[in-house]
């Protein structure tokens, strides 16, 4: 590893530690230790090796799983729409035509290929990690740069194990100080990307740091860095620290013995020293965050949950003002109207973002003792088959149906509607999931972004309220 | 990949921010197994009605724009997924140009490799291309990427930055798997390192 005199980031260090070469402009090859593949931004990258006659460089460092197409019903029968089937019998040949390992549907460790990395210890700080999905920026939790990347891309890391990139810049978000009751790692990544906005970011590795940051549990690290994309960067990462190594040790793919000891050794040297350059700074403080829902279309479009809905003449930009009118009218929204108290016909808990244990803990204990409103539709889509069964070992199942809540199979399901989970034409939705873009969960649905506790209390209630106002009530 | 050396060509202007990608291309339409075949599904929610016909107001619909070879938009275009279904939706549509004052970065990344050129250019400027769009089918811009300028209807130039190595694949259309692999030795070499002992392969035997 090289030695630097002067000071580094957490990115600068892991960058400097895969950089292979560097060409005449400043590009480097970028070595890549692991790459995730899904089925649905990767049959093209396979058949682009078939055509040049290429080999995938390293099978050992490649893992490939089901998540977006696959239905999260009874998994006996087969896949009832042909093209959701072709794509994942279409991964099935590849994975067995190049040697990929494989995390076939019926497998308990099936799940959302960003809640399985970590799960299984495939993902470890101190990597570069990348999968065709934005949301790869998941796995920076862990300490480890991980980003998004298109399958034109895909291709070039199966045949070359590398990227040609260059360096992104370096921002910091800091969140000190100690959050309130019913205030999670999404309500803190939602006033983040709130302040920061959706292209915030863009061009930057965003390193999440503070003490409200480290106070988070790695599923709640999972949950802020997952929405980093949502901010514009290109990737977000946390400092590896006990909390961390505690998570890694022990899982199936994750050194052992020496070697975890070894690789723990070399992890602490990653954080950012002490004066270290970041190009950008922001800060945050944690008393402020509030329980928060989107109310528009754009992931910046954050309301605390005691907010009223902006109206265009808020913004003197007309194409702004445009915008704003256009989400209002989508929205089915009134400018100036209360959030809370909006009905919702959907609660959506799952995706990439909130469907790990802890997150199911958090919806359960706002759930237990009461029941689904008559009105709603509700929910559960574990992010992994480890995760319900561990959920099942503790209860929550239980607390969920009898509840009224839908217990459902692993994978990315009602987040982005690619699988029959999906909301009709003028639905509204409180989702756990990431995005709230027009048509993302289904043509003409209505998404509002929240928490898992957050969502949890619209589906008791019927409506987007205030979890902290369920909190008091004792069941 | 097509190269991309200078194009002249209607320009549809969508004066929107944060055009993201599941606006593009929606993810029902993800299904496919081919690069090819999504331009009739470009834009899909804004573009058809609820029967599948077309929507007369947007823009894409209307003559000249149907025939679009280049795209002005506002802020942080290609936000969101980082699905290349995207640009190779465009692509089939017939665009090859992509102008405004930001991009997101996957996006901004996977145009380059599908031959489609992106632009930054400041609002302001974005707002006069845009003028020029609206003039309809008699003007039309040139984009020419080896002088890095486009020339207006008007006969104004306007000059862009583009980083050189992705102009360099552009112009000749290369396949950068290609070059990379030429640096295959490093890459062994760099595999090798003692100070990668720590990184563990992953077969299956060991998987739950």
């Amino acid at each position: 590893m090289p030695v630097s005199s002067s000071p580094r980031t957490l990115f600068d260090k892991i960058w400097a530690d895969h950089v292979v070469d560097r060409l005449e402009d400043g590009t480097c090859i970028l070595y890549i230790d692991r790459h995730l593949v899904h089925e649905v931004t990767s049959p093209q990258a396979f058949e682009g090796l078939r055509m040049a006659g290429r080999r995938l460089r390293r099978p050992d460092a490649t893992v490939a799983v089901v998540d977006h197409n696959v239905p999260t019903s009874d998994r006996s029968q087969p896949i009832e729409e042909p093209e959701s089937r072709l794509q994942i019998e279409t991964l099935e040949k590849n994975v067995a035509e190049f040697g990929v390992p494989y995390f076939p549907l019926r497998s308990a460790s099936q799940g959302i290929v960003h809640v399985v990395g970590p799960e299984q210890g495939i993902s470890l700080p101190g990597m570069t990690i990348v999968c065709g999905d934005s949301h790869t920026s998941t796995h920076g939790a862990l300490g480890a740069l991980a980003f998004g990347i298109g399958t034109s891309e895909v291709e070039h890391v199966m045949a070359t194990q590398t990227l040609l990139q260059k360096p992104a810049k370096n921002m910091r978000v800091s969140v000190e100080g100690k959050v309130g009751p019913g205030v999670t790692a999404k309500d803190i990544m939602l006033a983040i990307i709130g302040k920061i906005g959706t292209a915030g970011g863009t061009g930057h590795v965003i390193e999440f740091a503070g003490s409200a940051i480290r106070d988070l549990d790695m599923a709640g690290r999972m949950t802020l860095c997952n929405m980093s994309i949502e901010g514009g960067a290109k990737a977000g990462l946390i400092a590896p620290d006990e909390t961390t190594f505690a998570y890694v040790k022990g899982r199936p793919f994750a050194p052992k013995g020496e070697a975890f000891e070894q690789a723990c050794a070399y992890w602490r040297t990653l954080a950012s020293d002490e004066g270290a350059h970041f190009d950008t700074e922001v800060t945050l403080k944690a008393e402020d965050i509030v329980p928060s829902v989107t109310w528009g279309n754009s992931p910046q479009d954050v309301l605390p949950i005691d907010g009223v809905v902006p109206s265009p003449s808020d913004f003197k930009d007309p194409a702004q003002a445009a915008q704003v009118q256009r989400a209002l009218d989508y929205m089915g929204l009134t400018a100036g109207q209360k959030i809370a108290g909006t009905p919702v016909d959907v609660v959506f808990i799952g995706s990439c973002t909130n469907s790990r244990l802890e997150d199911l803990r958090a919806a359960a204990e706002v759930v237990r003792g009461r029941h689904v409103a008559k009105t709603v539709r509700a929910m559960i889509v574990p992010g992994s088959g480890l995760v319900k069964e561990a959920a099942e070992a503790e209860g929550l199942d239980k607390i969920f149906l009898e509840a009224g809540f839908e217990w459902r199979e692993a994978g990315c399901s009602m987040c982005l509607g690619m699988n029959p989970d999906r909301l009709t034409p003028g639905q509204r939705c409180a989702s756990t999931s990431n995005r709230n873009f027009e048509g993302r969960q289904g043509p003409g649905g209505r998404t509002h972004l929240c928490s898992p506790s957050m969502a949890a209390a619209a589906a008791v209630t019927g409506t987007l309220c205030d979890v902290r106002e369920l909190m008091k009530e004792t069941v | 990949m097509e190269k991309f050396t200078e194009l002249t060509a209607i320009a549809a202007p969508m004066p929107n921010e944060n055009i993201d990608t599941d606006q593009i291309i929606p993810a029902r339409f993800l299904k496919t197994i081919q690069r090819t075949g999504l331009g009739k599904n470009a834009f899909a929610a804004q573009r058809y009605d609820d029967n599948g016909n077309e929507n007369p107001d947007f823009v894409l619909n209307k003559e000249p724009y149907r025939h679009a070879e280049i795209l002005i938009t506002y802020d942080n275009l290609g936000c969101g997924s980082s699905r290349e279904h995207a640009p190779w939706a465009l692509l089939d549509f017939g665009i090859r140009c992509v102008i405004a004052p930001s991009f997101a970065d996957i996006f901004f990344n996977n145009c380059f490799k599908n031959g489609i050129l992106p632009i930054r250019l400041p609002r302001e400027i974005c707002d006069e291309l845009m003028g020029d769009a609206r003039q309809g089918s008699n003007s039309r811009l040139t984009v020419d990427l080896e002088k890095q300028i486009i020339i207006r209807p008007d006969g104004n130039v306007v000059p862009f930055e583009v980083d050189p190595f992705r102009r360099h694949m552009l112009l000749e259309g290369l396949d950068d798997i290609g070059q990379t692999l030429a640096h295959d030795a490093e890459i062994s070499s760099f595999e090798h390192q003692a100070s990668r002992a720590w990184v563990p392969s992953i077969s299956m035997g060991t998987a739950k």
